[in-house]
C-alpha cells in the first residue's frame, strides 16, 4: 500500500468538501450552493454509472441520459396518477429502467465499437421521442412534479439539507458497489471482456451475457438517478434525455478520469462548476467549452485522475 | 391515390436528402476511421450560409452557390485545424471532440445570426406545382432536390468508382499505410474527403432550407438520422448508405402520413391519435432494431479488410 498519493488526497478532500458542504451553506447563508451541488452530486451518481459500463466494463453508450429521463418519467407519471409514496416510486424507476436496459443492452451488444455508440445514442433518441409524444404527461413541454416522493416520515425530500445528504448518501452507495463489483469475479471477467473478447470467449466465459448485466446494473443505478433528479427540480421533461445530456456524462467521465472510481465524480464536480462559472461570466459559454472539451480530448490522457497520478510520479 | 404518389416522392425526396447526409459522414468514417458527429453541424452551416447569401445576392441559385463553397471551405480549414489531431485515436476521443465542436457551432450561430430562426424563401419559379402524371402535381422544388440529389449521387458513384483519385481514395479505405508508402500524399487526399463531405453535408442543408426553417439544432435530429442509415447499411459503404437512405426516408414520411389512419381502423380515436405520434417516430427504429438482430453488420457492409 502506497503511503500517500496525490491523487487520493484531492479525492480525499473533495469527498470531505462534498459532507460538510450543508454546513457551509448553513453557515454563509448561502443557499444557492447547495441547490447546485444537489445536482451535481445527483449528475456525478449518472456519471459514476455510465462509468461503470463505460471505464471498467469498455461500452461506450450514448444514450446513458435516457435512463435519467426513465427514472425521472417514472416518479413524474406515479406523482401524476396520485402515487406519492417514493417506496413505490423508486422501485417502479429502477424497474423501469432495468427493463429499458435490458431491451437495449441485448439489442446494442450485438455490436460493438463505432456501432454500438451509434445504436445507444439512436435508442435514447427513441426514447426521447416517445417522451415528447406522451400528451397525457405533458409531452414536449415536460411534467411537472407538484409533491416530492413522499417516504412516510424516514426522511423529508422537501427538506434541501435531508435530500442534499439523501443524494450524497446514494452516491456513496452505488460508488461503493461499483467498487465491490469490479473486485468481484464478475467485475474481473467484464474488464477481462474490456481487453480481449476472443481469449474471455476462448476460455469459456459467455461474453455477451456478462457485459448485458453489467449493462443493466449501469443503467439502473442512473435511473435512481433520474429519479432524484425528478425530484430536484420538481420536473421532468424530454429534454432530460436529449442526446447532449448524454455526451455531458460522457464529457464528466472523461474529464475525470475513466476507469478510476472517483473520476466520474471529480468530472462531474469540475465539469458542472466550469459550466456555471463560464455561464456567469457570458451568456455564450459553450462557446469556451466546446473548444476546451477538443483541447481536453487532445492532450488531456487520462482525465484529472491521470493528471494526478502524473503529478506524483513526477 | 393522388396522396399516396404525393408522399411516396415526399419520402424519395427525404431519402435522397438524408443520403447526401449519410454519403459524407460513412466517407470520412471509411476512409479516416472518423466518427464525426459535427458534421450535422457543417448541416446547419449549409443552411445559414445559403439563407444568408441569398439575402445578400438576391439570387437562391447564387446563394446556394457560395453557401456550397463556403461549407467546403469551412470543412477543409476544420479539417486541418482540428480533425487532422483526432486520426489514428479512439472513437471516444473523436466523439467528445466532435461533440465538443457541435457546441461551439450552435453558440456560434446563436452569437452571430440570433437565436431566432431564419427562413430562406424560394425564386418564384421553383414554387410552381409541375404536372408529373396527368392530373397529379408536384410542387417544383421538391421535384427539383430529388432530382438535384440523385445527379449528386450518379456523380459520386462516378468519382468513386471511376476516376483516379475516387480510386486512391478506395485505396486509402482499404490500407492507408500502404497507399501513403506509394508515394500518395495522404493528408491532402483525407483534407479533401473531408471537404467533399461537408460540401455534401452543406448541399442537403441549404436544399432542406427553404422547406424548413433554418434554425440552431436543426443537424443535431437529422445527423441521428444519418447515423441510424449508415448503421443499417453497414457502415462505409455508400450503396448501403444510399439504399438505407431511401428505405429510412420513405418508411419515417409514410409511416408519419398514414400510420395514424391505418391505427384508427384498429383501435378507438383517441388511443389511435395519442399512440400515433409515438410509434411513427419509434418506427425507423424499430426498423434499426430488426436490421440489427437479423444482420447486425449492417445489410451492405463494406468489405472487411
Amino acid at each position: 500500500m502506497k503511503t500517500f498519493s496525490v491523487s487520493k488526497a484531492v479525492t480525499a478532500v473533495m469527498l470531505a468538501g462534498l459532507v460538510l458542504l450543508p454546513l457551509y451553506s448553513y453557515l454563509s447563508g448561502n443557499i444557492f450552493i447547495l441547490t447546485l451541488f444537489t445536482r451535481i452530486v445527483i449528475l456525478a451518481l449518472a456519471a459514476a454509472s455510465l462509468n461503470l459500463i463505460m471505464g471498467f466494463g469498455g461500452m461506450m453508450s450514448f444514450g446513458h441520459a435516457a435512463y435519467l429521463g426513465i427514472g425521472g418519467y417514472a416518479v413524474g407519471m406515479l406523482a401524476q396518477e396520485g402515487v406519492g409514496s417514493g417506496f413505490i416510486q423508486f422501485p417502479v424507476a429502477l424497474a423501469a429502467s432495468a427493463i429499458y436496459a435490458l431491451v437495449i443492452g441485448a439489442l446494442s451488444l450485438r455490436t460493438r465499437g463505432v456501432y454500438f455508440i451509434m445504436i445507444t445514442l439512436a435508442f435514447a433518441q427513441m426514447a426521447y421521442y416517445v417522451a415528447s409524444g406522451l400528451a397525457r404527461y405533458g409531452g414536449d413541454d415536460g411534467l411537472t412534479v407538484y409533491k416530492r416522493s413522499d417516504f412516510s416520515g424516514l426522511i423529508n425530500l422537501s427538506n434541501r439539507t435531508q435530500f442534499y445528504y439523501l443524494c450524497l448518501a446514494c452516491l456513496f452507495g452505488v460508488i461503493f458497489l461499483i467498487w465491490r463489483i469490479v473486485n468481484s469475479r464478475f467485475g474481473l471477467v467484464v474488464q477481462g471482456l474490456r481487453s480481449n473478447e476472443q481469449r474471455m470467449q476462448a476460455i469459456g466465459f459467455p461474453a455477451k451475457r456478462y457485459q448485458l448485466v453489467c449493462f443493466v446494473i449501469s443503467g439502473t443505478m442512473c435511473g435512481l438517478a433520474g429519479a432524484l433528479l425528478a425530484n430536484n427540480t420538481d420536473f421532468v421533461s424530454p429534454a432530460v434525455m436529449y442526446w447532449t445530456r448524454s455526451g455531458d456524462l460522457m464529457v464528466m467521465v472523461i474529464l475525470g478520469g475513466m476507469g478510476t472510481l472517483f473520476g466520474p465524480v471529480m468530472g462531474a464536480v469540475v465539469y458542472l462548476l466550469l459550466e456555471e462559472f463560464l455561464s456567469q461570466i457570458t451568456e455564450y459559454w459553450a462557446l469556451i467549452m466546446g473548444p476546451l472539451l477538443l483541447l481536453i480530448v487532445l492532450f488531456g490522457r487520462g482525465g484529472i485522475m491521470g493528471l494526478l497520478g502524473r503529478l506524483n510520479r513526477g | 391515390m393522388l396522396l399516396v404518389v404525393e408522399q411516396f416522392l415526399n419520402g424519395l425526396q427525404f431519402g435522397l436528402l438524408l443520403f447526401l447526409l449519410a454519403a459524407g459522414l460513412t466517407l470520412v468514417f471509411g476512409i479516416m476511421d472518423l466518427v464525426n458527429l459535427a458534421h450535422g453541424s457543417l448541416y446547419m452551416m449549409g443552411a445559414y450560409f445559403a439563407a444568408t447569401f441569398a439575402a445578400w445576392t438576391g439570387s437562391f441559385l447564387l446563394g446556394a452557390l457560395l453557401a456550397l463553397s463556403a461549407t467546403l471551405v469551412l470543412g477543409i480549414v476544420l479539417e486541418m485545424s482540428a480533425l487532422r489531431h483526432l486520426y489514428g485515436r479512439d472513437h471516444l476521443d473523436h466523439v467528445l471532440a466532435t461533440f465538443g465542436l457541435i457546441l461551439f457551432f450552435n453558440e456560434a450561430v446563436r452569437l452571430i445570426w440570433g437565436p431566432a430562426g431564419l427562413a430562406l424563401p424560394l425564386p418564384a419559379w421553383l414554387t410552381v406545382p409541375v404536372p408529373i402524371l396527368p392530373g397529379i402535381h408536384y410542387p417544383a422544388y421538391r421535384l427539383a432536390i430529388i432530382i438535384v440529389a440523385l445527379l449528386v449521387a450518379l456523380l459520386l458513384y462516378l468519382g468513386v468508382m471511376r476516376t483516379r483519385i475516387g480510386m486512391l481514395i478506395r485505396a486509402g479505405a482499404s490500407n492507408r499505410e500502404m497507399i501513403g508508402a506509394l508515394g500518395i500524399n495522404i493528408k491532402l487526399l483525407y483534407t479533401l474527403v473531408f471537404g467533399l463531405g461537408a460540401a455534401l453535408a452543406g448541399l442537403a442543408g441549404l436544399m432542406q432550407a427553404p422547406i424548413l426553417t433554418v434554425q440552431i439544432g436543426m443537424g443535431e435530429n437529422i445527423l441521428i438520422l444519418a447515423f441510424v442509415i449508415i448503421v443499417i447499411g453497414g457502415i462505409g459503404s455508400i450503396r448501403g448508405a444510399f439504399l438505407a437512405a431511401i428505405f429510412v426516408g420513405m418508411i419515417d414520411t409514410l409511416g408519419r402520413a398514414f400510420l395514424p389512419n391505418l391505427l384508427r381502423q384498429v383501435l378507438s380515436g383517441a388511443a389511435a391519435s395519442t399512440a400515433a405520434p409515438a410509434l411513427s417516430s419509434m418506427l425507423i427504429y424499430l426498423l434499426m432494431a430488426i436490421v440489427l438482430v437479423v444482420r447486425p453488420e449492417g445489410l451492405f457492409p463494406a468489405n472487411r479488410r
